[in-house]
């Protein structure tokens, strides 16, 4: 081969070598990108059927419930909205009532929101960023009342108020 | 006073630095060997004075100084005295003093033993690295200062992030810290070669056993990481293709395309200028880690707005830096004329391509970890990939690569033919198929294609991996081994490395059985052949933290084989809760229980996960890092040698 043909050889391969990889990185980030909502924007717009979400908000006070097993159930709401969720595994060790979450999973048919996996943070307030921008106010508190005392502990408090819609 | 003190060695650190960082490159420029000497003699002194200040904050936490905002952060009267001294690296100011610790040992180092330098080159490689500490210096001087007093001075510290109160936790950021700073050294060489136009062997051979040794440390660094992250997360993942991770593991897989382009760029003279890139962008790919990490912005975006004078200064250091990096590649690299020709049948053709799919996989993997980032900074949406976008494109671009590496060594330079070719990897890949397909089989009684695919590609690269010895020892015997430099060894054990590393994976991938369960004293549960059985949970007290310790009693076949004591700690300071596992293990496989949480009626929940051949990814990991070192340490690299090789030089530079 001369140098020129190896040239082009080595640039054909390398086009050819980036745009499978390109490819590849296409397909996959399509399958596998996730979008973040709020159970407000969950209500206000369809979700795809069978899309898999994130979904991040706070664990409501007293929604708490433990079925068979290792069978959860509790709410999760912003200040507008809340969503039924239902999730059967370990929950994280910071998993606290009245503290933000991040959920992933898929919207059932019947509304309630099956979680694969329930993710919290390794620190007390935490809130999930995403959905700290939309709550937060800038002096740093939630800007809906209901949350704004932080609930400690995992007892379920004696709700006042059971779930609101 | 101490702290002060502490405070005053990094000020005049920055003024040392600052001198190593001009003056040499004055000296060079004058052709005044007095000012290109101040490099070495700056380099030292930078080096002390930074030990100095590091050993100023370790004291204050030693001696529990309250008044020291970063010490009451991240330590507490009752923290052992070991997390006490690994705590000054524990958060983001001390980290960064760390950062430039390590970066003026490298830079002490190479004042020391590249003696052999001619001195032009040497003062240029220093003042490079003078330059780098400037910049980081000034970062810690003027954003994240560890001395900072604070008043009123609290009665007690908010004590160390729980997660990381563990033996690995206390190397790992050390480890990680030397290779991602090692780069700099190939760096700085890259940059060197970049100004006085000298790249020949001798160059590759300068810069080749500074980057395989900062390779070793960030492979040791992330195998001892991924083991930390096993132990101690409580999940029993090992990798999460999380974005921290993806920081260190994208400078590794282009710091792995460098250390054997090198090889070629020292053999045959070819592939400089794509040598000297891959050296600025392992770098690069160093401090974007940097700046993932240390901003804030993968936590959020947002993050970046809370503290922004960092996030922004890192990221003016990184255009900085890579802009004149960059610049200069483009003004000086098409100079660099190769030594000869390239056949793609040949050891450094299918070294090229090797290095072309590492830097593609480290590409993807860049692209997953920013995009989500910029999407959001844009504010597109917000979304996330997840590792199923990191596994589907990594691994098609990963197992070719394996392929390569195999067969790369039964190729030898120049160029090579397939008739001479076949004969040498003809048995090899008979065996690696036969094996490949009845290792599932013999193991788990049962054959997934994905299984075989991964069984081959390790055995492949096992056998190949000794095949330089073999025919040393069939064409010599005794004296043929024992003629094998250290160099070709420590390719060897890296390669047996990366084999036992893809068998590791391929299996705890595919045979892995994770159960989460829920047990109340004296139930068990079943995983695979194995009985696990909860005895008790009883309280224990630790230094700073109370445990709940759960006894599960692992069976098979009505025989014990492991007493289990997982743990779940709440530290006192924080009210932090952990989870520490409980792990019996052979090298075939894994039992992992950790305990959950308490639920009612005195039931636990518990996640017990078996994994098969787990513990081979990470002797893998050690592996590959014990061929660095026998290859950094082979002694053609000790010789004092330099022998001019005009070749590669820029018409019209002095050299």
């Amino acid at each position: 081969m001369t140098k020129r043909q190896q040239r082009m050889t080595a640039v054909a391969a390398l086009v050819l070598g980036i745009g499978v990889a390109a490819a590849l990185a296409f397909t996959a980030f399509r399958k596998n990108m996730m979008y973040f909502y709020t159970p407000t924007d969950l209500v206000a717009q369809a979700v795809p059927a069978g899309a898999k979400i994130r979904l991040g908000g706070l664990v409501v006070a007293g929604t708490l419930q433990r079925g068979e097993g290792l069978d959860v159930r509790f709410t999760v709401a912003d200040c507008e909205q809340s969503v039924p969720v239902r999730y059967s595994g370990i929950l994280p060790d910071l998993f606290r009532e009245g503290q933000g979450i991040v959920a992933t999973g898929r919207v059932g048919p019947d509304g309630v929101f099956m979680a694969d996996e329930v993710l919290a943070k390794h620190d007390e307030n935490y809130m999930p960023p995403e959905l700290a921008e939309k709550l937060v106010a800038a002096d740093g508190r939630h800007s809906c009342a209901e949350f704004s005392r932080p609930v400690m502990g995992r007892r379920p408090a004696i709700a006042d108020r059971p779930s609101q819609s | 006073m101490i702290p002060e003190l502490g405070h005053f060695a990094l000020l005049a650190a920055l003024a040392v630095a600052i001198i190593q960082g001009t003056f040499p490159f004055v000296g060079v420029w004058r052709r005044d060997a007095r000012l290109m000497a101040v490099g070495v003699s700056a380099a030292q002194a930078q080096f002390v004075l930074i030990l100095i200040a590091y050993a100023c904050l370790t004291w204050a936490f030693v001696e529990r100084d309250w008044s020291v905002a970063y010490v009451a952060a991240n330590a507490h009267s009752q923290l052992p005295l070991m997390y006490r001294i690994s705590a000054v690296w524990g958060a983001h100011e001390g980290s960064m003093l760390l950062w430039v610790l390590i970066l003026a040992g490298w830079s002490a180092a190479v004042s020391l033993f590249s003696r052999s330098l001619p001195a032009d080159v040497q003062a240029q490689v220093l003042a490079v690295l003078g330059a780098l500490a400037v910049g980081f210096l000034l970062f810690i001087l003027l954003t994240s200062n560890p001395f900072d007093r604070i008043f009123p001075v609290p009665e007690d510290g908010r004590d160390l992030n729980p997660l990381l109160q563990d033996p690995g936790l206390v190397i790992h950021p050390p480890l990680l810290y030397m290779g991602y700073v090692g780069f700099s050294v190939a760096f700085a060489f890259a940059i060197a070669a970049l100004i006085g136009g000298r790249l020949d062997a001798a160059w590759a051979r300068w810069t080749r056993p500074w980057t395989t040794l900062a390779w070793l440390f960030l492979t040791l660094g992330i195998t001892l990481g991924s083991w930390w992250a096993y132990h101690e997360l409580g999940w029993g993942g090992w990798w999460f293709w999380d974005p921290v991770e993806n920081a260190s593991f994208m400078p590794w897989l282009v710091g792995t395309a460098l250390i054997h382009s090198l090889a070629v760029t020292e053999k045959r003279g070819l592939l400089k200028s794509w040598t000297v890139l891959l050296a600025i962008l392992a770098f690069a790919l160093s401090l974007l880690g940097t700046f993932l990490v240390r901003s804030g912005v993968l936590v959020s975006v947002h993050a970046f707005a809370t503290d922004p004078a960092r996030g922004v200064f890192i990221l003016t250091f990184l255009a900085v830096v890579l802009g004149i990096a960059f610049a200069l590649y483009a003004w000086r690299a098409p100079r660099f004329a190769a030594d000869g020709e390239l056949q793609w049948l040949s050891r450094e053709g299918l070294l090229l391509l090797n290095n072309v799919f590492l830097v593609i996989a480290a590409a993807a993997v860049l692209i997953g970890t920013l995009y989500p980032l910029v999407i959001d900074a844009f504010g597109l949406g917000k979304i996330s990939v997840g590792p199923p976008y990191f596994n589907a494109v990594f691994i098609p671009l990963t197992a070719p690569l394996v392929l390569f590496v195999g067969l790369a060594s039964a190729v030898g330079w120049k160029r090579a033919r397939w008739p001479e070719v076949w004969p040498r990897i003809r048995l090899a890949l008979f065996i690696a198929l036969g094996v490949g397909v009845c290792l599932p089989w013999l193991l788990h009684r049962h054959i997934q294609p994905a299984a075989v695919a991964g069984a081959f590609l390790a055995l492949w690269t096992l056998i190949m991996a000794c095949e330089e010895p073999w025919r040393r020892w069939r064409a010599r015997g005794r004296r043929g081994i024992a003629q094998i430099p250290r160099a070709v060894w420590g390719m060897t054990v890296a390669h047996i490395g990366l084999g036992v590393w893809v068998l590791g994976l391929t299996f705890v991938t595919l045979y892995h059985i994770e159960r989460d369960v829920r047990l109340g004293p004296g139930q068990s549960a079943e995983v695979g052949a194995y009985r696990f059985e909860l005895q008790s949970v009883t309280p224990r007290p630790g230094p700073n933290y109370d445990a709940d310790q759960a006894l599960v009693v692992v069976t098979r076949d009505a025989e014990v084989i492991a007493r289990l004591k997982p743990e779940r700690r709440r530290y006192r300071a924080q009210g932090t809760v952990m989870t520490e596992a409980a792990v019996d293990h052979t090298p075939l496989r894994d039992l992992y229980v950790a305990l959950a949480e308490p639920l009612e009626g005195g039931d636990w929940a518990l996640r017990i996960y078996f994994k098969p051949m787990m513990r081979l990814v990470w002797l893998g990991g050690v592996l590959m890092a014990i061929g660095g070192l026998l290859a950094a340490s082979d002694r053609r690299y000790r010789l004092a040698r330099w022998a001019a090789h005009p070749a590669a030089r820029i018409d019209g530079v002095p050299a």
